[in-house]
């Protein structure tokens, strides 16, 4: 037996269970995205119905929040463990990498018990405050599953930089701000741009967190939900799912070639 | 310098506040008597024992799910790194993207599609491996890569060909050559491969049926129809599944990057 035989067998299982359940079905629901009325005027009629339309910027205005807030946020925690060695940063670092594993529901109900009718701010403050189902509640739980993938990003990143640089900055006389605006930041951008390009794709796929919250929100994935489920709008629901794929495969692709990591788009 | 750090500390605590406040608060809220009342209610495992009563299929289908999850993948996973690896090139590029794609595409996305093609076949739409097929397509490119990158890191073309000097064929040389020299790459994709699965939802929710529930399905289900206490007893009886999952995952993916740096 040949080796060049031997390794087409080890290959054959992943390539008949890649056509079966991956292949056909995306050619499945890219036709079946044609096969209503209005054919392939489907991605057209996307264009012209305001719901989608608003639908979809809802999702892109909360995703591109979420996205600078996890920058800011992961960043700063990043460099401060990466720099710092102290008792509990272990279980500082465990508690931020947490998430990692929640899938979307449970990341929503963590949002239910902060800010729901029986949640914590509401029993705090005096009055009624219930912001769980808003779109700020949206923010919120999309910034909990975002915080721990783009700080081991960051921190991967962050730990193969050149301490000698920063030091030449500051032999040089530069300011704190200075080092880390001028060195730090330009030397972490290609890791910057990669995680929030995953932060972004994460948030405009995630459907668990927007199941749980997002009763009164129109987020995309919730439409195309509803479309198939509710309205049985099978071709529209297709549509709507195409388009939402090839932005977040788009977005991914274009960060994977700026940094070279694998994470997932779950949530 | 001081007040910078004094900041970046901070912003770090309140990130973990945030993060961990929450789950504190449903392990207790999970084993108090009345939530609405506090702790001083008392402390329960009434919760508990009602959400294993109510939800304990739920629990048993998901280990089982992850468990022939793990399998189908070390099965389609292994053998294909360890071609991938032996035959780099543009071929096995594309075959590795393709794969990929389920770490791209949102799972909702994923889930329609297999419902448009198989939904039909109802001896497969109603049966548990059809769920299975979901997480397979989720997880096995974790598996692919876990193994991939440590067979990228040893010298397998030599490993294989003194092992050929001394007779072995493809199949011997690939299960006591290739295999023992893969086995971290195969613990810390498979330890990603259980954990990812038993808390996979967005595709599970499209393809389950009434009758096929998994923990995170019930989650849900628990999250929209239950009480706030039940709710969080079934929160915390996963986290206590899937918190000692992660951190062997984190252990074993960390040890399998330090052996083959």
């Amino acid at each position: 037996m040949s080796i060049r035989f031997f390794t087409f067998a080890c290959l054959l299982p992943l390539i008949s269970f890649a056509l079966a359940f991956l292949a056909l079905p995306l050619v499945r629901l890219i036709l079946g995205a044609a096969s209503g009325e209005a054919g392939w005027g489907v991605y057209w009629q996307i264009l012209q119905t305001p719901r989608y339309i608003s639908a979809l910027l809802q999702t892109i205005w909360i995703s591109a929040a979420v996205t600078l807030a996890a920058l800011a946020i992961s960043t700063t925690a990043a460099l401060f463990l990466q720099r710092n060695r102290f008792p509990g940063r272990s279980l500082l670092l465990s508690v931020l990498t947490l998430p990692l594993a929640f899938p979307g529901v449970v990341v929503g109900f963590m949002i239910i018990l902060l800010a729901g009718r029986q949640g914590l701010v509401n029993q705090l403050t005096p009055g009624h405050t219930v912001f769980a189902y808003s779109s700020f509640g949206l923010f919120l739980g999309y910034l909990y599953f975002s915080i721990p993938r783009v700080l081991l990003t960051v921190m991967a990143a962050a730990e193969k930089l050149d301490p000698a640089l920063e030091e030449a900055a500051r032999t040089l006389g530069a300011p704190a701000w200075r080092v880390t605006w001028d060195v730090l930041l330009p030397a972490l951008r290609p890791a910057l741009i990669a995680s929030g390009a995953i932060a972004f794709a994460t948030a405009m796929g995630a459907f668990g967190t927007a199941f749980t919250l997002a009763t009164d929100i129109d987020v995309l994935p919730m439409v195309i939900y509803t479309e198939f489920t509710l309205s049985a709008n099978f071709a529209m629901a297709s549509a709507l799912s195409v388009v939402l794929g090839l932005v977040t495969w788009g977005l991914l692709l274009a960060a994977r070639s700026l940094s070279g990591g694998t994470i997932a788009a779950g949530g | 310098m001081r007040i910078t750090k004094l900041l970046q500390l901070s912003v770090t605590l309140l990130a973990c506040t945030f993060l961990l406040v929450p789950t504190i608060q449903s392990v207790l809220a999970g084993v108090t008597a009345n939530y609405f009342r506090g702790l001083s209610s008392g402390l329960t495992l009434k919760w508990v024992a009602e959400v294993w009563s109510l939800y304990s299929g739920s629990i048993f289908l998901s280990i089982w799910l992850a468990l022939a999850c793990l399998v189908v993948t070390a099965v389609i996973g292994v053998p294909a790194a360890y071609a991938l690896a032996r035959r780099p090139g543009r071929w096995s590029r594309v075959i590795e993207e393709f794969v990929s794609l389920p770490l791209a595409i949102p799972g909702l996305a994923l889930a329609l599609a297999l419902l448009q093609l198989y939904g039909s076949l109802q001896g497969f739409r109603a049966h548990w491996s059809f769920i299975l097929v979901g997480h397979v397509l989720y997880t096995l490119p974790f598996m692919l890569r876990a193994v991939l990158a440590v067979l990228a890191a040893i010298d397998l073309k030599s490993l294989e060909e003194s092992a050929a000097t001394l007779g072995a064929g493809p199949w011997r040389r690939f299960v006591d050559v290739v295999v023992p020299n893969a086995l971290p790459g195969i613990l810390a994709g498979g330890l990603t491969v259980v954990t990812l699965s038993i808390g996979e939802f967005n595709l599970t929710w499209m393809l389950h049926t009434p009758f096929l529930k998994t923990l995170p399905v019930g989650l849900a289900d628990s999250y929209a129809s239950m009480r706030l206490e039940i709710a969080s007893a079934y929160t915390l009886v996963f986290f206590v599944m899937i918190v000692p999952l992660l951190l062997a995952m984190q252990w074993a993916s960390s040890r399998a990057q330090r052996m083959f740096r």
